[in-house]
């Protein structure tokens, strides 16, 4: 409470502020476009980014991007509240504070982008700022791991989906999200179909944690509890099902995207919920009920049919709401009576009972308990279930066991810390800052709201309907909606829940046993996490398999460096010049194999010439004289001096020989200070020598056939011709040659004359310095 | 011709990579010097080859009458000929100050660069 007491500390604290109001002020603003969307309009917001390549930096509000930009700036600012208070004296408040806005806009960018690039762009925004969130307490090994761990799950997948969102605009032609649509048959009879899919999918169950992707998500609760709350209920997990939703008109619709993503939320939604039973840490818990509602939109998704996209659009809403308020409430559990354990807590709600009954009113929304908006959720996801695609009676069980779960854990969040014997941590604990518990509150109340009236949720539902079906739906929400199978359903579930609720302490122990046990007896699928048994192994088989890749990812990248950076020259340079080889040669087996040329006029005093630089040049393969090897090497630049010559190209002919000369007397100058050239005879050296003349011989060839294939193939002329004309006539000079060096590329010239004057006084540095011998500088 | 002319450039490269190759800095330098030479051939037969006349242009004319040889890639010869000759008398200077250093021209004797693991 010190710096509310001096002026500066009062600045300080209206300041922490500040993000919150901002982010309440967007949330306004996009409240106003409620009713222009309800009434069927989309507002673009369009600029051109590379318009030749087709890209723009588009983006769009419709019902689908409304609905998130309003939670992900709603929840925002009640996080950002919160934070502010929960991090009131933490000394790197204002870094956290930034990095969540700064994550915001990335989200929000995300869910109104329009166009593919955008959205990459801000999908890896989410992606890296996530990753500094979660590793926010960057002096913990364990935050900096598990924020690496993330940051490569994600941001492997994000280059997947970059890749498919490319091909998807190749086959179509169209970059917009808002026109992909439009060519869902274009796309499926594409023959692209299956890459878009997978790619796109891979980007999507990553970033939202799909099995086998879902091990990052509950390790990222290494990240603070506000951190969590929001990164973990309405927005970054949510940005795969985002994107799943936003091209379902363009992909979904084939038995693939039905079966892949009906089977993978289903199995998402029921292990996930087993794996929350058995955390004892409250947080944790609720991690892996995130990873559950994640199953159960793509199992909805999957699912398809009006009912099931309905569901996904009201069960988004309910999950965000009541997932958040929970989160922040256990960080105020967390705060005031010191532990997250389910042994720890018990007996608080006499000593908070705001918490409490906001844990209640969040509590009773997530367990699906009328007259809660999760209520009319869960009924929709049964009615969904019973009238998708996909086969009614897996996705009805599936939903079933994963409902009942969750009551469960409900209970175990919102009435078990509350209720019974005093228990805690700390000796007296109490109700948290009005900033603390004003979000959880709002959150949930709205759950009671929406479940109340569920007129208002229709106003945003409906259009969010319409972008995920495509077209537009006829959207009606109702609390009571008749007796029917769902309602029946509805009652089995909390029968079922009622009873996992009872027993959850001994069902926590039993699966935890069966993770000591178990896995040698065929349950490896069952074993959770490493907060319990510090002896049993970490985790499951799915993030083993992570371990595994990035084993073999650093153990091949360590051996290419080994293979390429030697630290042995001539290695290096065998490498270099075998590459060059290597793509020639492949360039020309692309390029339709090895061309022919015609063989052409051929005077007997060129052959001569040709004759001569061919002996000179195996003369210097072969000898280790030096006088032989100045001689030779005078004699091949003498030689293409005179093939200059004779192919008309007189200045080029004088400047080699005058070179020419230059070079061979200096080499032989340098030679007369330089020891002989002694040949190694050890077996090494000769195997040595074989691979070097392997990949000489590679070269040359190499060399022959490009020069063959550029031979075959036209010439273009028209730079020379434009030289040939311009030369008398606007540059005043009838040597071309001349004129194109001095004139028309004199600025080259100029980089020419610059070249060769440093490459003079480097000469000039280096003979001047002193150089004492340093033959064993390291011994 | 140019058939001949190919092969013979690929020749000259082979060679000069062998040299380049073979692990002794004086060798190094005459192959270094033998590739300019084939890269300069190069570029030379890929502008083609005629045994037309130099690409001048006759007083009074205001373009070269007649055929003439092709002028840009000689211009690109012959800036090409002056940075060779720039880079091969830096590289020889360079040897030369190693040798005086090392009292070794060959590459398997110096380790001090990076030293081998």
């Amino acid at each position: 409470m010190a710096e509310a007491e001096s002026p500066a500390g009062r600045a300080a604290g209206v300041r922490r502020l500040v993000p919150a109001l901002l982010s309440a002020l967007a949330a306004w603003w996009f409240f106003g476009f409620v009713p222009a969307v309800h009434g069927g309009e989309t507002v673009f917001f369009v600029w051109d980014w590379a318009p030749q390549l087709g890209v723009s930096f588009a983006f769009a509000i419709d019902g689908l991007g409304l609905v998130f930009a309003l939670l992900v700036t709603g929840i925002g600012a009640l996080v950002l509240l919160y934070a502010a208070e929960y991090f009131r004296t933490h000394p790197q408040r204002d870094r956290l504070l930034v990095l969540l806005v700064l994550f915001e806009l990335s989200m929000l960018g995300l869910v109104l982008a329009d166009d593919a690039l955008t959205l990459f762009l801000f999908w890896e925004g989410t992606t890296v700022t996530s990753f500094l969130l979660i590793g926010f307490d960057h002096e913990k090994a364990e935050a900096r791991a598990k924020a690496v761990q993330a940051l490569i799950v994600t941001g492997l997948g994000g280059v997947a989906l970059l890749a498919g969102l490319l091909l998807a605009g190749q086959q179509t032609g169209t970059y917009r999200l808002s026109e992909l649509g439009d060519y869902a048959l274009t796309l499926r009879n594409g023959g692209m179909y299956q890459g878009v899919f997978w790619l796109v999918i891979l980007g999507c169950f990553t970033k939202s944690a799909q099995i086998p992707f879902h091990y990052w998500l509950p390790n990222a609760m290494a990240a603070p509890t506000p951190v969590s709350a929001y990164l973990h209920s309405a927005t970054m997990v949510k940005a795969g099902v985002y994107l799943l939703a936003r091209l379902s008109p363009a992909l979904s619709g084939t038995d693939l995207w039905m079966w892949t993503l009906t089977l993978t939320g289903a199995a998402t939604m029921v292990l996930s919920s087993i794996w929350a039973m058995r955390q004892s840490d409250l947080k944790l818990g609720l991690a892996y009920t995130t990873v559950m509602g994640l199953g159960a939109l793509t199992m909805m998704l999957g699912a398809g049919g009006e009912g099931a996209i309905l569901a996904f659009c009201v069960f988004l809403i309910v999950h965000a709401l009541y997932k958040a308020s929970l989160f922040l409430v256990i960080g105020i559990l967390d705060k005031k009576a010191g532990t997250r354990e389910a042994d720890g807590l018990s007996g608080l709600g006499r000593d908070m009972p705001l918490t409490w009954l906001v844990a209640l009113l969040a509590g009773a929304s997530m367990a699906g308990l009328p007259p809660f908006f999760g209520f009319i959720g869960k009924e929709a996801i049964y009615e969904g279930a019973l009238h998708g695609d996909a086969p009614a009676a897996l996705v009805a069980v599936a939903a079933l066991l994963a409902n009942a779960m969750m009551i469960a854990i409900a209970g175990a969040v919102a009435l078990t810390p509350f209720t019974g014997e005093f228990k805690a941590k700390k000796a007296a604990p109490t109700d948290a800052h009005l900033f603390m518990w004003a979000g959880p509150a709002a959150l949930a109340l709205l759950g009671l709201g929406f479940g109340l009236a569920p007129g208002a949720a229709e106003l945003l539902v409906a259009p969010m309907a319409a972008s995920v079906a495509g077209e537009a739906m006829d959207v009606h929400l109702h609390l009571f909606g008749g007796v029917n199978l769902p309602l029946a359903l509805s009652v089995v579930t909390f029968a079922l829940g009622y009873v996992l609720w009872r027993r959850l302490p001994r069902t926590r122990e039993s699966l935890a046993l069966l993770e000591a046990g178990g896995a040698r007896q065929g349950f490896r699928l069952l074993r959770g996490d490493r907060a319990l048994r510090p002896d049993a192994r970490p985790l499951g088989d799915f993030e083993r398999s992570y371990d595994v890749f990035l084993r073999v990812l650093t153990g091949l990248s360590r051996e290419t460096t080994a293979l390429l950076q030697s630290g042995y020259l001539p290695r290096y340079l065998r490498v270099t010049m075998a590459t060059m080889a290597g793509m020639t040669a492949a360039g020309l087996w692309v390029g339709g194999g090895w061309p022919s040329i015609e063989m052409g006029e051929a005077p007997g005093l060129m052959l001569l010439v040709v004759a001569l630089i061919a002996v000179a040049s195996l003369t210097l393969l072969m000898t280790a004289r030096r006088l032989l090897l100045i001689t030779s090497l005078g004699v091949v630049g003498a030689g293409v001096a005179l093939i200059f010559a004779l192919y008309g190209a007189i200045d080029v002919a004088i400047t080699q020989l005058m070179v020419e000369t230059l070079v061979v007397v200096i080499i032989a100058v340098a030679l007369l200070k330089l020891p002989r050239i002694a040949l190694a005879r050890t077996a090494a050296a000769q195997r040595a020598r074989l691979w070097n003349g392997a990949i000489g011989a590679a070269v040359g060839v190499a060399v022959t056939g490009a020069l063959m294939a550029v031979m075959d193939g036209e010439i273009d002329r028209s730079l020379t011709d434009y030289f040939e004309k311009a030369s008398a006539t606007i540059a005043f000079g009838r040597n071309i040659v001349n004129v194109i060096l001095v004139d028309f590329r004199a600025l080259d010239t100029m980089g020419e004359i610059a070249v060769v004057a440093i490459a003079g006084l480097s000469a000039l540095a280096l003979l001047a310095a002193r150089v004492r011998p340093m033959k064993d500088a390291e011994k | 011709m140019e058939l001949i002319m190919a092969a013979l450039i690929g020749l000259m490269a082979a060679v000069s990579v062998y040299l380049m190759l073979a692990g002794n800095m004086l060798r190094f330098i005459v192959g270094l010097s033998l590739l300019s030479n084939a890269v300069n051939l190069a570029i030379f037969e890929a502008g083609r080859l005629s045994f037309a006349a130099p690409p001048f242009i006759a007083e009074g004319e205001k373009a070269p009458t007649g055929d003439v040889a092709n002028a840009l890639p000689q211009a690109l010869i012959l800036t090409a000929i002056v940075i060779g000759f720039g880079l091969l008398a830096f590289t020889l200077v360079l040897v030369y100050r190693l040798y005086g250093a090392f009292g070794t021209v060959e590459i398997d004797e110096i380790e001090n660069a990076e030293p081998r693991g």
